[in-house]
């Protein structure tokens, strides 16, 4: 345990050590207040999250390596066997979507709308998780698509069961996404089956979402199932979000105590969607305004769908868009309306 | 050994490889009690060679996990640029005290670290915490010969 003392003579460093520190921290507290009050720094913020990526993608790499053998190394019977499970999957879905053209049309009319609305998600892009922070205080997500890929700020991320969070900074070629697990997120929800609105607020464990502000005479069971609410600008309205597991009513408290596990993988997703919803769309969130001045931060047009190869069942594509001077009714005004308020589901802005 | 040469490369091997352990995705009963092996690290070479890295290692290093963690600009950086001062002003003395002492003062050091943290959170509007951030402390402690003699090692030091 020597540290050597003897090895260094001339060891006082150079200059005075307090005028350092004090330079460093008047920086330092600088930076905090310009990067909290007024997000001066947001900029600054996405060329220094660009120049980090490449160390975080080596950091990763000891899990991509572990991935990859595993990968490699999965046996033909385990293969088989998945490709038996997904194209048994596969028929599934298609069987359900063959309906789905004729109910939306229906739903149409019945909307009085003369023509059919186009699908909600616009397009999504399938991106990689490079990194996870799953602990009780951040529940945060790193994905390999940034601004580059039009990937833009308080962008939905969604996995196949569910909501996963959004992203909350984005780099050129990088995202963080904020997780609806995180004690810093609020996911505008409502209880599918009574249609009630409330806030399912993250607890810091990767199942667990709690309901802090219903009454305790509110009419929730154990299996409810929380769909998005489309309130907040981020998610648009009825995707899944969790699943009631507990519900205890205290007599003595005003509010109910409620728990709710998320429907998506959180702790187990490798792959994520990052979905553009079509602007005009009724059940399309409702923008806020973001002051941001950076371009790229702002909501994007969504790019171009990449071609998906037909699979034996051409239909599962969606449909490409008509340009937004449709005959619609509800066709999108050129500057779509926005709302002074900001989205309340990012309460770090 | 009268005079070594101190490589920065070196420094900002190790530097990299802890920066590494600190931020590399653990399962979540071993993530509580994650010692700040970057934290840890600066301090070895804030007190094994206060010319080479200094406060301005301790301040870049804390804008890193800064950007790492998603942290406010600027947190991590003050925290840590705070420790490194006392650390490398105090080098001569922390540098010959016996390892349980040294291990004392590293505890002393982490706590200072964290209430630092800790105000900032609050004052950023972070209120949310738990009692489990301040494991770590105790860890970094109790790791903190094993750090200093694995980084001696890395220098030729014995």
């Amino acid at each position: 345990m020597a540290f050597n003392a003897g090895a260094y003579r001339a060891s006082a460093p150079r200059g005075a050590p307090g005028l350092r520190f004090t330079v460093y921290a008047i920086l330092a507290v600088a930076l905090m207040v310009l990067d909290r009050r007024g997000g001066w720094l947001v900029t600054v913020h996405y060329y220094m999250d660009a120049a980090v990526y490449p160390i975080q993608l080596a950091v990763n790499s000891p899990t991509r390596a572990w991935n990859w053998v595993r990968d490699t190394l999965a046996t033909r019977e385990s293969l088989q066997a998945e490709n038996a499970t997904l194209s048994a999957r596969n028929r599934e879905l298609a069987l359900r979507t063959q309906r789905f053209a004729a109910l939306q049309r229906e739903n149409a009319e019945l909307r009085g709308l003369k023509a059919a609305l186009p699908p909600l998600a616009e397009r999504w892009l399938v991106a990689e998780v490079v990194n996870v922070e799953l602990n009780s205080q951040h529940q945060r997500m790193l994905l390999n698509r940034g601004a580059g890929n039009k990937v833009f700020r308080n962008q939905a991320v969604l996995d196949a069961t569910g909501v996963l969070g959004q992203t909350i900074s984005v780099s050129p070629w990088s995202a963080e996404v904020i997780l609806i697990t995180d004690p810093e997120h609020a996911t505008p929800v409502e209880i599918q089956r009574t249609g009630v609105r409330t806030i399912a607020v993250g607890t810091g464990d990767t199942d667990s979402l709690a309901l802090p502000y219903l009454p305790t005479n509110a009419d929730v069971k154990d299996g409810d199932l929380l769909v998005t609410s489309g309130l907040g600008g981020v998610f648009p309205q009825g995707y899944p979000v969790a699943r009631i597991t507990d519900v205890r009513h205290d007599l003595l408290q005003p509010l109910a105590q409620i728990r709710a596990t998320p429907l998506a993988r959180i702790d187990a997703a490798r792959e994520v969607t990052l979905v553009w919803f079509q602007p005009g769309h009724p059940a399309a969130p409702a923008r806020g305004h973001d002051a941001d001045g950076n371009a790229a931060l702002q909501p994007q047009e969504a790019p171009p769908l990449e071609p998906i190869p037909p699979l034996n069942l051409p239909r599962l594509k969606p449909r490409p868009q008509a340009p937004a001077t449709d005959s619609r009714p509800d066709a999108a005004p050129a500057q779509p309306a926005r709302p002074v308020q900001a989205p309340v589901t990012d309460k770090r802005a | 050994m009268a005079e070594r040469h101190e490589s920065f490369g070196g420094l900002l091997f190790t530097i990299l490889v802890a920066l590494v352990l600190s931020v590399i995705p653990l399962p979540h009963y071993i993530e509580l009690g994650r010692p700040a092996f970057l934290v840890l690290t600066v301090l070895y070479w804030s007190i094994a060679a206060p010319r080479l890295g200094g406060i301005s290692l301790g301040f870049f290093s804390g804008l890193l996990l800064d950007l790492f963690r998603g942290a406010v600009l600027g947190e991590n950086a003050l925290a840590l640029s705070a420790i490194t001062y006392i650390f490398v002003r105090e080098h001569q003395k922390i540098r010959l005290k016996p390892a349980f002492q040294q291990c004392l003062i590293v505890f002393g050091a982490l706590v200072f670290y964290e209430a630092i943290l800790f105000a900032i959170d609050g004052w950023s509007g972070h209120p949310l915490t738990t009692p489990w951030r301040w494991l770590h402390t105790l860890v970094g402690a109790i790791i903190w010969p094993l750090v200093s003699a694995t980084l001696d090692r890395s220098r030729g030091v014995r």
